[in-house]
């Protein structure tokens, strides 16, 4: 099973978690007057990436919080995750 | 080709089956076709035999990355049905129907069609009565369905846990009688025979890396890594590698790839003559013809191209599975296996024109389009064939999302794992 370093809890298996579509970086949320195309895009588009992919992911079963995962949709290797921008700070960061 | 008959087979067996030919040509590609279908899955392949048998088209080849029937269509879990609520869903999936129940003869290929009904599970009243809202609808559109009480279940699949001891109680069910399950190999290869039997190129280990166009943007053919092959036409049929091939075009869709499993145990005396589905318990059941006992139930959850799950699924579906059938708990599960879905926004499918001038899509399957095979070619075919979409998949159409005319039968929103 993968496993889900969550920036606040730490290393959790996969199970633990729930996927929620891209990285907003990657796919940001459009202005709310933005014309029809930039809405259906940002809707119903996906760019389904093969290979690496940056991805929203929470920790359902756990802090709850929302944050953005690293992972390869081919071997389901796990690279990374970091917090969402405004997010509050991990425990153990630098503050 | 030889015609598959009582008589062949006779005359084969006096002669110890030496004689029997290759059942269809694996066949090397030409320069140039009038139509290209990529993709050598249910879909591609009868695309390809209706576009041929339907529409006299001559110079048509299926290109297949891998070989034929290695995705999908020889992973899924065989159930064929048109129990859908919304009109233009029925309407589709019963002229599949209809094909189903001669789709052997037509292809003068056993499909082993076995109309056992398909059972859904409702274990509120809240589910009974979406069911019977779901029944009524079916009816409407002529389409056959039962609302079954608890004795009725029991009768047709006794060793199902009914009492109200049971972890997930039984309050009723939803039965399409003629609904069932078809041999899953044997689409793809009765379709393949058929195809090559009428003069389709089938060719195999040809994956296609690139898709040209003229300087208006129009189609003009593939690069392969079997060599450029030309066409004006080309259909898309790569199921949960759809994303894929419309990027080569800068084509965004309302697609993202999953991952579905599926699991076997050893195989039993017949014991199970229809389909189980528990859509509360996530879980769904049916037995092959060799007495295997095949579990299916939902995605992972998260996109994947791996064609390979994770454990706490297969789990998840074996524990819902012996909570439904506690006699199930002393089989051995043999294999477990995944494949990749082309997950829509709506839950529904797209076959359509494209902006891009002579290509054609068909995707957005999840995990129902083994059922879809010979409709679905169907109606590529004729929408291939004249430029113009089949009156059946009009409703399917790609600009559906940026319309609000959305098909979600479930109402979950453009959620595709939910769906
Ligand atoms: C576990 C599981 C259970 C399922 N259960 C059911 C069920 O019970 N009932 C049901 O109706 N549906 C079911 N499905 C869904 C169904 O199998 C699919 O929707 C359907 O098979 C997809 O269409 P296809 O057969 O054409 O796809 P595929 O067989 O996947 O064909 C697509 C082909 O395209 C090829 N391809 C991809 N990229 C390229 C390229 N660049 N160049 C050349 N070729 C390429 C692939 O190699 C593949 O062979 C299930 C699926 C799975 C995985
Ligand atoms: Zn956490």
């Amino acid at each position: 099973m993968m496993l889900i370093p969550c920036p606040w809890c730490g290393p959790r298996p996969r199970v633990d978690f729930s996927y929620g579509g891209p990285d907003p970086a990657d796919h940001p949320r459009p202005a709310d007057d933005a014309p029809l195309e930039a809405w259906t895009r940002y809707v119903y588009e996906r760019d389904t990436p093969k290979g690496s992919a940056r991805e929203l992911w929470r920790h359902a079963a756990g802090c709850r919080q929302w944050f953005v995962v690293e992972r390869d949709t081919v071997t389901h290797e796990v690279a990374g995750s970091h917090p969402l921008p405004g997010a509050p700070r991990p425990v153990g960061e630098d503050l | 080709m030889i015609r598959y008959s009582a008589l062949s087979l006779l005359r084969q067996g006096f002669a110890g089956h030496g004689g029997w030919p290759r059942a269809w040509r694996d066949a090397d590609p030409r320069p140039d076709y009038d139509v290209v279908i990529v993709g050598g899955g249910g879909h591609g392949l009868a695309t390809a035999y209706y576009l041929a048998r339907n529409h006299g088209i001559k110079r048509i080849a299926v290109l297949e990355k891998g070989w034929l029937g290695g995705g999908s269509v020889g992973r899924n879990t065989t159930i064929v049905r048109s129990n859908y609520l919304l009109d233009a869903n029925a309407a589709f999936y019963e002229h599949g129907m209809k094909l189903w129940t001669r789709l052997s003869r037509d292809l003068n290929y056993n499909v082993m069609f076995s109309q056992r009904g398909v059972l859904n599970l409702a274990h509120t009243d809240a589910q009974m009565e979406a069911f019977a809202r779901r029944g009524n609808a079916m009816r409407l559109n002529g389409i056959d369905a039962e609302v079954l009480d608890v004795p009725a279940i029991k009768q047709l699949a006794p060793l199902l846990d009914t009492s109200a001891e049971a972890r997930f109680p039984i309050v009723g069910g939803l039965i399409q009688p003629r609904a069932g399950t078809a041999r899953h190999d044997a689409v793809a290869w009765g379709y393949a025979r058929a195809a090559s039997a009428l003069g389709v190129d089938i060719i195999q280990r040809c994956e296609v890396t690139e898709i040209l166009r003229d300087t208006k943007g129009a189609i003009t053919g593939v690069e392969t890594t079997r060599g450029r092959i030309r066409a004006e036409k080309i259909g898309l049929c790569v199921a949960g590698q759809t994303s894929r091939l419309a990027a080569m075009v800068d084509l965004p869709l309302p697609l993202e790839t999953h991952l579905l499993q599926a699991m076997v145990t050893e195989p039993v005396k017949p014991c199970l003559d229809t389909v189980v589905t528990s859509g509360a318990a996530h879980c769904y059941i049916s037995q092959t013809d060799k007495g295997e006992l095949v579990f299916g139930g939902d995605l992972d959850g998260y996109p994947s191209y791996a064609q390979r799950g994770e454990t706490p699924l297969v789990e998840h579906v074996c524990a819902a599975a012996v909570s439904l059938f506690p006699a199930f708990s002393r089989l051995r599960l043999m294999r477990t296996w995944g494949g990749v879905m082309d997950m829509s926004m709506d839950g529904s499918p797209i076959i359509d024109r494209t902006p891009v001038p002579g290509l054609y899509l068909n995707a957005g399957w999840c995990y129902g389009g083994f059922k879809a095979t010979p409709a679905a070619g169907w109606c590529l075919a004729h929408t291939i064939a004249h430029d113009a979409p089949h009156d059946l998949v009009k409703p399917f159409a790609l600009d559906r999302f940026a319309r609000g005319a959305t098909l979600d039968e479930k109402g979950a929103g453009p959620t595709p794992a939910l769906h």
